[in-house]
């Protein structure tokens, strides 16, 4: 995976918002590369990690403030692309998956429709067109009966099915990489990993690069190709996913005691001490192995 | 101070509410134009209080030498058709004008609160019955309401204020329960419920507190309006009666003059054009301070 | 402690009406701790709510402390059953501080010595005194969740109904509330029912738990039995092999339970 030319490359990435006093820092020197794999965001609340996500669609909302050395996705900067090349990028090169769907999905049209548009946008395909992929998607994210969820309004669908519909709109204009903001932690467990097979087989079958923004540690190690562990808007590891159980840093280690586990047998979980020197040491590259 | 009233550790009840307190005061000083209609209140205010020591001229005073005298150095804002000193009027106009903005806005949405929230919290037959009171209300247009109750009451300042509140108070009913039905599913109204708190106390210590604050920026915009009323219910001659100045009568009177002696009607018009926007201005910079979102 | 049997809860009328819940019976002995599993729709929060006497649209026996309880309580009741609620944002009314939050319930029992009390049950919860005056917006989501711990304790419950008490949470918050959970549990010898989507927390917290889907109990068996993976139905065996973490191969084997 690391041989390939990297789709998205970001250095020393960094997201303030103003305060009461001077500016509170949300992501503070971040910088990473996502080939055509499956690269893993970690990190709890106020880690930054949706930030991170955000700034490079750049959809941070007002009044945050986004800086980098370098965000650079296939060949454009997107630091600097007009807003004009910017909504070409969305979609078709990048694509983004939030939390919630019912924020993302416009209550007053139907899903079909939302999602045929997506495609028109994009493709400049025939209505009738449209519809017959819109169709074939919604079937391909397993919605058993596509013709009828198409006529649907957003309020008349189930959490799941509204995280499937968000994923069908996101994909149909096939984009290259793919941003999921935790698309799967409002859904039942059984529901997620058909959820996550989906976006398995995107990936493995097009070539698709996928950024997966979770809290949820034994999902992304079991799911993603690569980790990176955030802490107080800083990456304090990186490593493999299947190296995940060996990681090295306190925090990281930290984290993983303090899951329950299904075989649990001890009487308390050990709790995590925050040290302070985690959030400021010094290189913002420091732990990545 | 400013680190005291400001702390995420406050030690005692009292700090807790003033840091509170403090905090919506700076949120809302951000807000440069609602600091100009808190301005506007506030010199409206001052001017009430101290009428008869700003006033150049009494109020009453006729002086039909010197009558739609036009604007100068002996009476700032020319007299009218009985020569009296209209500048002295607005001033002195400025006390009826509070008056029954304060008696509209201390009755209209305690009323419409008390209804709206019982109306939403209870659901079932009392819903029913308290929102078809209020639809029949809302049916008749706001102003020929009035019209109607002031007609049946006598003219007169108190009848006024009186068929303003009376036709004011629905639509805080409406907004309360709304506000009430989003609240009453909520887990912290389930957690007191489980304590075995009385529905009494639920409403009026947990619900109530909650809608008051849309309600007060629902009032103050609403003010400007009441005001209108109050001054259009003057103009027909139902409000306040003469020779008392108040600002929609003196219009009223001024409209014959309005051609050749403009100032007569123009300057009073412009003191409740003043007084609306202050009031206007104010609702903006509190619905952002007390916004429940920002809770 | 508890006897359920033969619940049903059906929510509206006619042809819209949900049966939402469907002749669930269970037992939890005194100082147990007893597990509601399932995914969302399975009927196992209606459960703990018709429990509690929120939701009075239920049909059947339910008993607490011996005495059969019928769809309205009474004070009494609230005061020996509490329960802690999913979302600490949602819980804590965000104009009342902390103080006025625990003062609330001793008011209405008339308990008296309302002072002593709270500093006692915040300092239970490991809240110090100093947290007894801020606002919910002044708190962490982890401590929100110990003042509504503290709060449903401030009524000296023998029964605490814990509504999926961590999911809000961050994995490193969870494990601290957890412990206080069960370390509260063997210092005031209460008796819990757990509800939740998570396995693993059940593990931990529970001796005994019902697996629930679509308004029906499937399964009940004891904590050792869970631990070692030794599900009797296909249901829960899926739902335990959905809770390992992805696999592909498991992802697609999966079907729907009617």
């Amino acid at each position: 995976m690391s041989d390939l030319k990297p789709l998205l490359n970001v250095d020393n990435l960094r997201v303030r918002f103003p305060s009461r006093d001077g500016f509170t820092e949300a992501v503070r020197g971040v910088s990473f590369t996502v080939g055509r794999e499956k690269l893993g965001i970690v990190g709890e609340s106020g880690s930054g990690k949706s930030m991170t996500g955000r700034a490079i669609l750049r959809l941070v909302p007002p009044p945050g403030e986004v800086t980098a050395d370098r965000i650079e996705f296939d060949g454009t900067d997107l630091r600097t692309a007009s807003e004009r090349r910017m909504r070409g990028i969305r979609g078709r090169g990048i694509s983004m998956v939030m939390q919630d769907p019912k924020f993302s999905l416009n209550p007053v049209m139907t899903v079909g429709h939302q999602i045929a548009e997506a495609y028109q946008v994009h493709t400049k395909a025939s209505r009738s067109d449209a519809r017959r992929r819109t169709l074939e998607m919604l079937e391909a994210v397993r919605i058993r009966d596509p013709e009828r969820v198409f006529g649907l309004y957003p309020h008349e669908v189930s959490g799941g099915m509204g995280q499937r519909i968000m994923i069908a709109m996101m994909l149909i204009p096939d984009p290259a990489l793919l941003i999921a903001d935790e698309p799967t932690s409002a859904l039942d467990v059984t529901v997620q990993m058909q959820v996550l097979a989906i976006m398995d087989e995107l990936c493995g079958g097009r070539g698709m690069g996928l950024i997966f923004i979770s809290h949820d540690l034994n999902l992304v190690a079991s799911f993603c190709d690569r980790i990176l562990i955030m802490y107080a808007g800083r990456v304090v590891e990186t490593c493999r996913a299947d190296e995940l159980r060996s990681a090295k840093h306190p925090y990281t280690r930290g984290l993983l005691d303090s899951l329950p586990r299904l075989d649990e047998t001890r009487a308390e979980l050990p709790v995590l001490t925050r040290d302070p020197a985690w959030a400021t040491a010094g290189d913002p590259k420091g732990g990545a192995t | 101070m400013r680190e005291w009233l400001l702390t995420d550790t406050p030690g005692s009840r009292t700090q807790a509410r003033l840091g509170r307190l403090y905090g919506g005061w700076l949120a809302f000083a951000r807000n440069r134009l609602a600091m100009v209609g808190l301005g506007i209140i506030v010199l409206l205010i001052l001017m009430a209080l101290l009428a008869p020591l700003i006033a150049t001229h009494s109020p009453y005073d006729q002086d039909l030498a010197n009558r739609l005298q036009p604007p100068s150095g002996a009476h700032w804002f020319g007299t009218d058709q009985f020569g009296r000193d209209i500048y002295s009027r607005i001033v002195h106009g400025s006390r009826l004008t509070l008056y029954i903005v304060l008696l509209v806005a201390v009755t209209a949405p305690v009323v419409g609160l008390l209804i709206g929230t019982v109306s939403g919290y209870l659901g079932g037959w009392t819903d029913i019955v308290l929102m078809r009171i209020t639809d029949i209300f809302l049916a008749f247009p706001k102003l020929i309401l009035a019209l109607a109750f002031v007609a049946a009451l006598g003219p007169g300042i108190g009848n006024a204020i009186i068929a303003i509140a009376i036709t004011s108070w629905p639509p805080y009913a409406r907004i309360a329960r709304a506000e009430t039905m989003t609240i009453r599913n909520s887990d912290f109204i389930s957690a007191v419920r489980l304590q075995g708190a009385s529905p009494v106390r639920i409403i009026l210590g947990h619900v109530i507190p909650l809608c008051t604050s849309s309600l007060i920026v629902r009032v103050t915009l609403d003010m400007a309006g009441i005001i209108l009323t109050a001054a259009g219910l003057g103009f027909l001659g139902l409000g306040a009666q003469p020779p008392l100045p108040e600002w929609g009568a003196m219009i009223s009177t001024g409209r014959q003059y309005l051609l050749e002696q403009w100032w007569v009607a123009t300057l009073p018009g412009l003191a409740i054009f003043v007084v609306s926007l202050g009031f206007n201005l104010l609702g903006d910079g509190l619905r952002d301070v007390l916004d429940p979102k920002n809770g | 402690m508890i006897e359920v049997e033969d619940l049903n809860v059906i929510f509206g009328h006619g042809g819209g009406a949900i049966h939402a819940v469907r002749d669930v019976t269970f037992r939890v002995g005194a100082g147990e701790s007893f597990g509601l599993v399932g995914e969302s729709g399975s009927g196992k929060s209606t459960v703990l709510r018709a429990i509690s006497g929120l939701n009075p649209d239920w049909t059947g026996i339910i008993s607490v402390d011996g005495e059969a309880q019928r769809q309205r309580r009474d004070k009494a009741f609230h005061k020996r059953c509490q329960m802690v609620f999913q979302d600490p944002y949602g819980s804590l009314h965000p104009r009342h501080t902390v103080d006025r939050i625990l003062e609330e319930p001793v008011a209405i029992h008339g308990m008296g010595d309302a002072d002593k009390r709270i500093d006692r049950v915040l300092r239970e919860v490991g809240l110090g005194p100093q947290f007894r005056f801020r606002f919910p917006h002044q708190l962490s989501g982890g401590q929100r969740q110990r003042v509504a711990i503290a709060r449903a304790l401030i009524l000296e419950p023998r029964v605490l109904l814990l509504d999926e008490p961590t999911s809000a949470l961050d994995v490193s918050v969870q494990a601290e509330i957890l412990n206080l959970l069960k370390r509260l549990r063997s210092e005031l010898a209460l008796t819990y029912i757990l509800v939740s989507h998570n396995l693993s927390v059940v593990a931990f917290m529970c001796d005994r738990l019902a697996v629930m889907n679509r308004g029906r109990v499937v399964e009940e068996m004891d904590a050792v039995t869970l631990r070692r993976g030794e599900a009797s139905q296909d249901y829960t065996r899926q739902l335990l092999r959905a809770s390992l973490g992805y696999d592909r191969a498991a992802a697609d084997s999966f079907r729907d339970f009617a």
